[in-house]
């Protein structure tokens, strides 16, 4: 439950701050660059939610349908 | 107490979403999956109690094994389908989140043919034939 919670302010986090160098690097007129902090910083959120997605389906696997 | 920590988890998650909502990007959406995913995690540690409680209940009115597997695989099917559902209908996608209902409920049916087919044959040995 400790782990859970701090998963969510992870999240938060990096979200605000790609936000900030989103746009940082907007003001300082370099767009490309910006799209792509913004398209890193979203892969890595991605990483952490889709192992949780994994674990939540293997929870419920093990659980319900009796399979691994 | 794990019910006022998922409470807890809710509102924080409703205040980063607030926060995030402002900002650009699709970390609002990912929060919202996420807060979903602990909070089902949590309660589904919970619920492998309950379930053992129905297979020993089954065992001890020594029901056919099958019918309570079936119902057991039912109950996760239909938790599977709200929640795919749910995250899909709050990323403003209506439709998907209508045909993810409609798969899940035609995968239900499907896993009921056994029942329903021991249902009717049941009542077709009451009816005499004639």
């Amino acid at each position: 439950m400790q782990m859970d919670a701090s998963i969510l302010f992870q999240i938060a986090g990096i979200g605000i701050i790609v936000a900030l160098i989103h746009t940082i690097l907007k003001q300082m007129g370099k767009e490309e660059i910006a799209q792509f902090a913004t398209l890193v910083g979203f892969i890595i959120v991605l990483v952490i939610v889709i192992n949780g997605l994994s674990d939540l389906f293997q929870q419920i696997r093990s659980v319900f349908l009796f399979q691994g | 107490m794990d019910i006022i920590q998922i409470v807890t988890l809710g509102i924080i998650a409703s205040i980063l979403y607030i926060v995030l909502k402002d900002l650009k990007g699709p970390f609002a959406f990912l929060i919202i999956l996420v807060t979903g995913i602990v909070i089902f995690l949590v309660v589904i540690k919970q619920l492998g109690a309950i379930i053992q409680l129905i297979e020993t209940l089954g065992q001890r009115a020594t029901i056919n094994g099958m019918y309570i597997n079936t119902i057991l695989k039912i109950i996760g099917i239909a938790y599977i389908t709200e929640l795919g559902a749910n995250i899909t209908k709050d990323a403003g996608l209506g439709a998907v989140a209508a045909k993810i209902e409609l798969a899940g409920k035609v995968f239900i049916l499907l896993l009921a043919i056994p029942i329903i087919t021991a249902v009717i044959e049941a009542i077709l040995n009451f009816i005499p034939s004639t």
